[in-house]
Order: structure tokens, then C-alpha cells, then sequence
């Protein structure tokens, strides 16, 4: 298996609470770079700065044009797709929403596939539209791992589940296992 | 999208032939876009029109005379609103319009205007100061339909109700239903906003300077662009604008990454509103481009 460079995260209602448990519980020695996207309303600012009292990883707005840093949590602006250029560097658009979503999972998800190939985690928290379920998906048949909440134990079924029935996926567990299992896939 | 994607570097090859045939065959050039949005889009124009692969799309671009017409559209970007992100038109009203006032001609102009909502955001804001009389705004974009579009000034009325609360987080002192008449589901903007803007056909990557400008206003237009072809369009900016013009550029676009950053200091950085400097600084390293 080929070691991951990056685990691309996806979320929507419920979502603060759940990254707040999965970023708590990694690893602070990860190399890889985290990538957030997550459907808030609002300034991503105040969310990185709450986010980041919960995490040994520092959390940070993703730049236009900036790097995606090993080590480091970067969270998709407020407004803008996050996508991914095949040289690690993050672009944004302001093309159309997708599943009613700007940033949208899908986005950064296909865009990071392209980018990553096999050494891509794509990850589906809880969250009420099917936003990532393609994006997973594309993870999958690049060849990356996919992690999905199970169902019953997310605020919000309907994102998980959308994700299950498109795309399947590697692991399904418990949020609170979420983070055990990025540890051992990426320090292993 | 869940049709399966193709093998990655197939698709590299098809994506290039594809750039290629559109600028070879129809002058407009893509190749230096940033790849992954523009790879994003050429996907979406083969789910669009029902091909089988990029290659498909390219053949009909080859020998379909009008189909360059849908390409260019769906390679375009005609997404805005009016006053988006309030803060920064609050900031062209209270700090850059007085600037402007102390000319006697004032020149705006407005690259990538898509169908045209931050144009008549721009003359709903010289107006309501005064300033609109001596004015006058070049709209320009690449896409003929959207600078049609722009022209008519007609929108959905659901628009108007964020529009309208953007206008006055912007510091509107009206209201916006006095800019507009509506009638059924749309709005159309006064022809007196109309009476000092120029819309008119301008690519970025292909076109020069063409007016003195004392403000240029483009935003979330250099997102799509690479590094380089950033850099080469904000050299554009800064040769159009008098000495002290303002750039007003999108909330997240960076400027880390342009050597001709030096000309410009920040106004408010956190809104991206700059000014040229008086004295070009990167005049002596410039290639000669």
C-alpha cells in the first residue's frame, strides 16, 4: 500500500462538533496535509481558531496559490471551491455551487484524487446533503482509501449514507475510532 | 460524475490536444489556466454535450463552427453578485471615491465583468457620491454572451432581495429597489446606470492596455490563472493605472506569488484594495514582457 501524503476531510451539519473530536484525537507527528472542507456559514477565520484550541495540529485557512503543508490542518475558505493543482499547490474558484455547496466536498475531493492518486484518504463525517459521495467515490477509483462515519452513530445520516450507497468504502466506524484509524494508516 | 474517469494520463494528452485545438482553430487561449478548475470544466462540457471523451468534444470543436460558442461559455465564469462582499464596496465608497474625486475625469475599469453585477454595483456607488457624472466604467470580458447579458442589466428578482442586503451592509444610503424597476420574476437596472459604461469584448491573455485607468476592479477573475499568466495580467493592471490608482482584487487572492507585487502597497490589505506605487519598483529586474 502506498503511504498517504494527505487525508481530505469532508463534513456538513454537524460537522464543527465532529472535526473537533477527529483533529483532538490525531496524531500531532502526522506528516501528511489535512484538508477540511466543511460546510459552515460564515467566517472560516473564527472556525480554524476553535478548531485549532482542539488540535495538537496547527489549523489554518487554505491560501490561494499556498502549498499544501505536511503537518498542518487547511480548512477550504468561506464562498470558494478548494481544489488541489497536481504540484501540492491549492487553487480556488468561484464556479457554481455544488449540491447546493460552495466550498463543495466533491470539489476537493476529485481535485485531490487528481492530485494524490493512491496516497489520498478521503474521509465523510456526518451531514444532511450528499455532498462528497462522487468526490469519494473518485478517491476510490484513483485508488486512495475511503473512511466513512457509520450512519447511525453521525448528527446527520444523510451524508455518510449518500457516500456508502455511491461509492462504498474501506472503513466505516464510529467517529471516535476515526482518528485512531488515520494514526495507524498514516504512521505505519 | 460517476461515470468512471479516464486513465489519468490519457486524459493529460486529450486535455492538451483539446487547449490546442481551441486555440489553433478559434484563438482562444487556455494553456496557461490553472489545470485543475479548467480540468473540472472540460469534464463538465463532456458530460454536458454527451461525449464520450475529451477527444469527442475536441472533434466537434474542430468542424462545428458554432460549437466554439458553448465551449467559450462553459469555460467562463459568469457567477457574481451585486455589492458581494459588502466590506470592500463600503471601502471603494468611503476611501477610494474621495480619491477620486479630486480628478476631473475619472476612468474605472472592470475586467472580467461576467453579466455585469459589480459594473452597475460600481455606477450605483459613483452616483449615490456625486461622482458619476464624470465617470466612466469599461466593463470588459471575453464571453460575448455574458457581455450581453450585462448589457440588458436584467436579473432574477430572488437576487434581489441579498443584493439588496449587501447594498446596504455596503453603506447604501437609498435603497436598492430605487436603482431598479421589477416586473414578474425579474429586475432590470435603470438605463441612467447604463449612461457611462462601456461594455466591451477584452481577453486578459490576449489584449493589451487600453485605456488610463484610475481604478481596476477584478475580482475572482486571476484565481483561474497560473502563476505566471497572474503575474503577466497584474502587470496589465499596473501599466493601465495612473500613478496612485487603486487595484481592488477578490477577498482570498494572494499576491505571494507575483514579482510585480512590489508596485503596488496595500490599502487595506485584508479587503486586497492596493495602490500603485509612484515609482515602479520592478521596472529594473522586468523581462522585457
Amino acid at each position: 500500500m502506498k503511504r498517504p501524503e494527505a487525508i481530505a476531510i469532508g463534513c456538513s451539519l454537524g460537522g464543527f462538533n465532529a472535526l473537533k473530536l477527529v483533529l483532538g484525537a490525531l496524531d500531532p507527528r502526522l506528516p501528511q496535509a489535512l484538508l477540511v472542507c466543511c460546510h459552515t456559514a460564515g467566517k472560516v477565520d473564527a472556525v480554524c481558531e476553535s478548531l485549532a484550541r482542539h488540535s495538537a495540529l496547527p489549523v489554518i485557512e487554505a491560501q490561494e496559490r499556498g502549498l499544501a503543508s505536511g503537518n498542518t490542518v487547511h480548512v477550504a475558505p468561506g464562498g470558494y471551491h478548494l481544489l488541489l493543482e497536481h504540484d501540492r499547490h491549492f487553487a480556488l474558484s468561484v464556479d457554481e455551487r455544488v449540491c447546493f455547496s460552495r466550498p463543495s466536498i466533491d470539489v476537493l475531493f476529485g481535485s485531490a484524487a487528481d492530485a494524490y492518486h493512491a496516497a489520498l484518504i478521503g474521509v465523510v463525517l456526518t451531514g444532511a446533503n450528499h455532498d462528497g459521495a462522487n468526490g469519494l467515490a473518485q478517491i476510490r477509483f484513483r485508488g486512495g482509501i475511503a473512511v466513512v462515519q457509520t450512519p447511525t452513530s453521525a448528527e446527520a445520516a444523510t451524508m455518510p449514507q449518500a457516500a456508502l450507497d455511491t461509492s462504498g468504502a474501506d472503513y466505516c466506524l464510529p467517529l471516535e475510532q476515526i482518528a485512531p484509524l488515520l494514526n495507524h494508516l498514516c504512521l505505519t | 460524475m460517476s461515470a468512471p474517469l479516464p486513465d489519468t494520463e490519457l486524459e493529460q494528452l486529450e486535455l492538451d490536444l483539446f487547449v490546442q485545438a481551441l486555440k489553433r482553430r478559434h484563438g482562444h487561449d487556455f494553456s496557461e489556466y490553472a489545470p485543475a478548475s479548467l480540468t473540472r470544466r472540460v469534464r463538465q462540457l463532456v458530460r454536458d454535450h454527451r461525449c464520450n471523451s475529451i477527444s469527442a468534444l475536441t472533434a466537434q470543436l474542430l468542424h462545428e463552427p458554432d460549437f466554439v460558442t458553448q465551449v467559450v461559455q462553459g469555460l467562463s465564469v459568469p457567477v457574481s453578485e451585486m455589492f458581494r462582499d459588502p466590506a470592500v464596496f463600503r471601502a471603494l465608497r468611503e476611501q477610494v471615491l474621495p480619491v477620486l474625486a479630486s480628478y476631473p475625469q475619472i476612468n474605472i475599469w472592470q475586467a472580467g465583468c461576467a453579466h455585469g453585477q459589480e459594473a452597475y454595483s460600481l455606477a450605483i456607488l459613483l452616483e449615490e457620491e456625486g461622482l458619476y457624472e464624470r465617470s466612466h466604467i469599461f466593463a470588459t470580458d471575453f464571453n460575448p454572451d455574458a457581455l450581453q447579458r450585462a448589457r440588458e442589466g436584467i436579473y432574477p428578482a430572488k437576487d434581489a432581495q441579498l443584493w439588496s442586503r449587501n447594498y446596504l451592509e455596503a453603506g447604501g444610503s437609498q435603497s436598492l429597489a430605487s436603482h431598479y424597476v421589477a416586473r414578474y420574476d425579474f429586475i432590470r437596472l435603470h438605463d441612467r446606470l447604463r449612461r457611462n459604461i462601456t461594455f466591451a469584448h477584452h481577453n486578459l491573455v490576449a489584449d493589451k492596455v487600453f485605456c488610463e485607468a484610475h481604478l481596476v476592479l477584478c475580482r475572482n477573475v486571476l484565481i483561474y490563472f497560473s502563476n505566471p499568466l497572474q503575474n503577466r495580467t497584474l502587470k496589465m493592471f499596473r501599466d493601465s493605472l495612473v500613478r496612485g490608482g487603486h487595484l481592488c482584487l477578490g477577498l482570498r487572492e494572494t499576491l505571494d506569488f507575483a514579482p510585480v507585487a512590489v508596485d503596488f502597497s496595500a490599502v487595506d490589505a485584508s479587503l486586497r484594495l492596493y495602490r500603485r506605487s509612484s515609482q515602479p519598483a520592478s521596472e529594473c529586474h522586468d523581462e522585457a514582457s
